[in-house]
């Protein structure tokens, strides 16, 4: 355990020594600053204006447009920089396991991407008080917007921390994550707008719309489904990335 | 401390390690020395349980590297190639991270690296940012990596590589300081380096050890049948005729040398040391003698010879 918090803690200080970290920070406020344009235009041309989180995270694309850019950035450091530098044999040859390594990865990743996310709450509360309209930014709501962010970004982050272990380049490891993730995204799309009464695939793929599953956490619809599916997603490739690590220890 | 059995890596069409078997024992400081891809990193890389091995066995402290790897690291200070540190963190604390990683307690860790900083000499750098270090530095911060866990034995691959002659110097008394208290396994390609630092050397070339001995006795089993140089001020005839008749000398050959002096380089016939033989004879003879000695090869020349054995031997 302590070795795991170690290992968190170094992988938090290498987001933020490196300047890959403050981009990710600083493009995320970017959009978020788009989103909130997008925002106060909406709130102000709707005569009954849809709930905030609404319309940032489930009708707009600038919720999806961040998680996929940064969360290629923020994993492909994981493995391949490691390797690349050689810190990782380093690593390799003290007496640590590879579940708490390849944990305390995705953990620091996870931690860095929930902080980047950080200002944008902010942004969310600020509006609340400007509106004066409570119903617009719901708490329950707000915690199903957390929820979303969390779990969606962990899935996301967990197939980019697999990525970067596959490879010692950074460029490879970000662009095969960020396919996947634009894979994933326009997938969910798809699905979720095709009528899917009656069909089972059809409804089968609509369970699986990570874009569905944002609009309900939005509206604060908290779906076990949902939960179970981006948790098992997440270890999938987390396990994944263990038979990697161990696959090359011992090839 | 090292037992090494018919250790072998195959990479796909090449065969890095060729069935290599070696032993050190606790305490030795032992050289690797070999040309580049003799095969080096890749037997250090196995030994430290980084990389398992084609076939063959390894055992470290009597732990099989393949079958108990953990106990292996925790007696292991391995500084792999090119020595890579994380260049963002300040000397103190990536020695404490380091110190973490490899099991010590919190107390613990902070005692051993206060003592690893002082040891290795990082006392005025403890705070400062390990990209911005000289060389020498980093190196040294690697070792007192190594060392921080206070492992069995410490490996270290390349530790001088790419230093200027005071790094070179400061670096080097560090690695011999530290064969005072435990087992070190080095890898060089620089021969004075093992001759400075090491008990032992093991000479690798194309994934084979070609010698394993102590370095002086590698010396003396390659020296040149112990034969003898001197300088002598006399005719060749009169030398010739001074050392023909003595039982000891199996051959005798003559040169002229600057001035009036001869060069004159005598074999003994079984390996005796004729320094004082030879010198008793130009006191008796009354010459002048203005050189003696019993040239040993270098370990240079010994490496040449036998990493360039097909290039016809002789010297």
């Amino acid at each position: 355990m302590n070795v795991f918090l170690t290992l968190v803690r170094r992988e938090l200080g290498a987001a933020f020594n490196s300047l890959t970290g403050y981009v990710v920070v600083a493009i995320t406020l970017l959009l978020a600053g788009f989103g909130l344009m997008d925002i106060v235009e909406r709130l102000n041309s709707d005569r009954t204006p849809s709930p905030i989180p609404e319309i940032f995270f489930a009708d707009g694309i600038v919720f999806w447009v961040t998680l996929i850019l940064t969360t290629p950035v923020i994993t492909m450091r994981t493995f391949a920089a490691e390797k690349a530098l050689g810190t990782y044999e380093a690593l390799m040859t003290t007496p640590v396991g590879e579940w708490q390594v390849v944990l305390a990865k995705f953990t620091g990743s996870l931690a860095f991407y929930l902080l980047s996310w950080a200002p944008l709450i902010g942004v969310l509360v600020v509006l609340r008080q400007v509106t004066h309209q409570p119903q617009l930014l719901d708490p329950w709501a707000m915690c199903g917007v957390l929820t979303g962010i969390a779990c969606i970004g962990s899935t996301f982050l967990s197939i980019g921390v697999f990525a970067s272990s596959l490879t010692r380049s950074q460029i490879i490891a970000a662009m095969t994550s960020l396919l996947i993730g634009i894979g994933l995204w326009t997938m969910s799309l798809r699905f979720s707008q095709t009528d899917t009464t009656g069909d089972r695939l059809g409804r089968l793929m609509d369970h699986l719309s990570v874009t569905h599953h944002m609009q309900d956490f939005a509206r604060g619809v908290i779906d076990g489904r949902a939960l179970v599916f981006h948790l098992s997603v997440t270890f999938f490739f987390l396990f994944l990335t263990q038979r990697v690590i161990e696959m090359r220890r011992w090839k | 401390m090292i037992e090494v059995r018919d250790l072998t890596k195959r990479y796909p069409g090449r065969t890095a390690v060729d069935g290599i078997s070696f032993t050190v024992g606790r305490g030795e400081v032992v050289g690797f020395l070999g040309p580049n891809g003799a095969g080096k990193s890749t037997t250090m890389r196995i030994l430290s349980s980084f990389m398992p091995a084609t076939s063959g066995t390894v055992r470290i402290a009597g732990f099989d590297v393949f079958h108990q790897p953990d106990e292996v690291r925790r007696r292991i200070g391995y500084m792999p190639e090119n020595n890579p540190l994380h260049i963002d963190m300040r000397v103190r604390d990536y020695l404490k991270f380091r110190a973490r990683l490899k099991g010590l307690g919190i107390g613990r860790s902070r005692d051993r690296v206060d003592r690893v900083i002082e040891q290795c000499g990082l006392k005025d750098v403890e705070k400062r940012i390990i990209g911005q270090l000289s060389k020498g530095y980093r190196q040294r911060v690697g070792l007192a990596d190594a060392l921080v866990h206070e492992p069995d034995l410490i490996i270290l691959d390349e530790p001088t590589i790419g230093l200027d002659p005071h790094q070179l110097r400061s670096v080097r008394a560090l690695i011999k300081e530290l064969g005072r208290q435990h087992t070190v396994l080095l890898s060089t390609h620089i021969l004075t380096e093992v001759e400075m630092t090491c008990s032992r050397v093991l000479i690798l070339n194309q994934g084979r050890i070609l010698a394993a001995d102590r370095v002086e006795d590698l010396e003396s089993r390659f020296s040149q049948d112990g034969r003898v140089v001197a300088e002598i001020d006399a005719t060749p005839e009169a030398i010739r005729e001074a050392f023909r008749d003595l039982p000891e000398v199996a051959s005798i050959e003559i040169q002229a040398a600057a001035g009036s002096f001869q060069r004159v380089a005598i074999t003994p016939r079984a390996g005796e040391d004729l320094r004082t033989l030879v010198f008793e004879q130009v006191r008796q003879q009354e010459w002048n003698l203005r050189e003696l000695t019993r040239p040993r090869l270098s370990l240079e020349d010994i490496f040449i010879q036998l990493t360039q054995k097909n290039k016809g031997g002789g010297l």
